[in-house]
């Protein structure tokens, strides 16, 4: 599946025309502890830019905005149960939302992980 | 994602332009700040250290991560550079009258090495800088914010007799070492530390260095703050941090303790539009001062003191899990603004959201119920008596 990455630090993987999306492994070590996540319901739409997702840890509050646009076909309710899980698999089970991609066309451009991982040791 | 809120150990420095660059404003609004480096700067990175902005220095925010380091704090012995803070000696004839020009302690009467907290106010009775006082002989150590210092030492040089005079010491690193193991911990490195107890101080020796010793903290647990020569300062880190017992501790774990303490912090939950009886200090009056006055605002403060003030400092427990922060309004049953929070975060300890803040006098009863607006949304909240984690100072005569 391939997977891209965004300069706000989100990872979209995506498998035919659903994408997963999550914050990155950078994004979770610069954030610290992580004690509060809202995911999106399950129907939103969003489109992309927008406000889908909520990370708070000790020291801040974040927004995840959707990297591309789609609607919501299910939250990660284990991160909402389970915050800390951002923290210890930020790439994995730490994913915040899937959806069902609008326009996969809106995917193109961005980085894949090698170009990501670069670009953030230039940070 | 987008860093949009920041709170507790950043400051305003720090709020926006991190070197993180989520934060697509980043760098917009500051102008860069050249930072002064601490005399731990090094030991700080080499120990892992997440450097950030505070208090014009570079600071380290958390080493392996701020609940760690919090919890640690709290069953073991945390080791924190505040090198950033002001200390200052004042010196010279009648130090302690001229010092009860500036401040609302009894500074006549102050003990020979007992630290008394008090309070920098402005001529309207708003507070200045929030302090620790010390008698030694005639002079009086002073460890003052380091964000304020600068300001506090124009403050006192302007208001002070010409033949008292401001010491910085520039030279000093300050460290503190707080925990229910502090003691233990530092009395292997210097002996007799244990003898002291909560609010005393007195002078050390280790290896060839002076070292001023007080019990005292920023945490609420038994512990020490050690004034040590800018020199010496990374072997006494390195001396103490070789104890099991003993991990360097960032300003982020700082803060989430000395919340849970129910401590002010300055610049956030006191400032020039808080006086003392506001802020709930009043302990920092004492019955001379009262009933003499004669320090700044005395006026206003002490019509507070008779009268109650407008708005008091409280804490609050908020409902659910997400954490509430500086600058959330506080809103009665019927929606009106009646205060505002004015520092918040997750408790480690007591793993849920808890807030200080200043609300409307009449609501400031325990118990009582409120919201907190936060970018929108509604937050069930009551107001909780402080500290909200014991206090477990080291007095004497107790265990």
């Amino acid at each position: 599946m391939p997977v891209y990455f965004t300069r706000e630090h989100e990872w979209i993987s995506v498998d035919g025309d659903i994408a997963t999306v999550g914050i990155s492994n950078h994004a979770q070590e610069q954030l610290g502890d992580i004690v509060f996540a809202e995911v999106p319901e399950t129907g939103r739409r969003l489109s992309k830019g927008q406000e889908a997702a909520v990370v708070e840890s000790v020291k801040a509050a974040s927004d995840v905005y959707a990297p591309v646009s789609g609607e919501v076909i299910e939250g990660n309710q284990a991160v909402a149960d389970d915050p800390a899980l951002v923290n210890s698999d930020p790439e994995g089970d730490g994913w915040f939302f899937k959806l069902k991609l609008d326009n996969p066309g809106e995917l193109d451009g961005m980085m894949d992980e090698g170009a990501y991982r670069d670009w953030v040791q230039t940070l | 994602m987008n860093r949009e809120t920041h709170n507790g150990p950043t400051d305003q420095t720090q709020a926006r332009g991190t070197p993180y660059s989520g934060d697509p404003q980043g760098g917009a609004g500051t102008e860069p700040q050249p930072l002064d480096k601490l005399p731990l700067d090094s030991w700080h990175r080499s120990r892992g250290g997440r450097m950030v902005p505070f208090a014009g220095y570079e600071m380290p925010v958390q080493y392996e991560g701020i609940i760690a380091e919090h919890l640690w704090t709290r069953e073991n012995a945390g080791l924190f550079d505040v090198s950033h803070m002001g200390q200052l000696l004042v010196h010279g004839r009648a130090a302690d009258i001229a010092l009860e020009s500036l401040m609302p302690g009894d500074f006549q009467a102050a003990k020979d090495m007992k630290p008394k907290y008090s309070l920098l106010l402005d001529d309207d009775g708003g507070i200045v800088d929030d302090l620790m006082a010390t008698r030694r002989g005639d002079d009086f150590y002073v460890v003052v914010n380091g964000a304020t210092k600068y300001g506090d030492i124009a403050v006192m040089e302007a208001r002070l007799p010409e033949d008292v005079v401001i010491d910085h010491m520039r030279e000093q690193a300050l460290l503190a070492l707080q925990g229910p193991r502090a003691a233990e911990v530092l009395e292997t490195i210097i002996p007799g530390v244990s003898e002291l107890s909560f609010m005393q101080g007195g002078p050390f020796h280790w290896r060839g260095q002076n070292l001023w010793i007080s019990r005292s903290g920023y945490t609420g647990e038994d512990g020490f703050e050690i004034s040590v020569p800018a020199i010496a300062a990374a072997g006494l880190a390195d001396a103490i941090t070789a104890h099991e017992l003993a991990r360097p501790i960032g300003l982020g774990a700082r803060d989430s303790l000395r919340l849970e303490a129910g401590l002010p912090l300055y610049g956030h939950d006191l400032d020039l539009k808080t006086t003392p009886v506001m802020a709930d200090l009043t302990f920092a009056i004492n019955k001379r001062r009262r009933a003499e006055g004669g320090f700044p605002g005395a006026l206003r403060i002490l019509a507070e003191l008779e009268n109650g003030a407008p708005q008091k400092r409280v804490g609050f427990e908020v409902e659910g899990r997400q954490p509430v922060r500086e600058g959330a309004l506080i809103l009665d049953a019927e929606g009106n603004e009646v205060g505002k929070i004015t520092s918040g975060g997750f408790s480690p300890s007591l793993q849920r959201p808890i807030a200080m803040g200043y609300v409307a006098s009449h609501l400031a009863e325990p118990g009582t119920a409120l919201k907190l607006e936060q970018r929108g949304k509604l937050f069930e909240a009551r107001v909780a008596a402080m500290p909200f984690v014991p206090h477990k100072y080291h007095r004497k005569g107790a265990a």
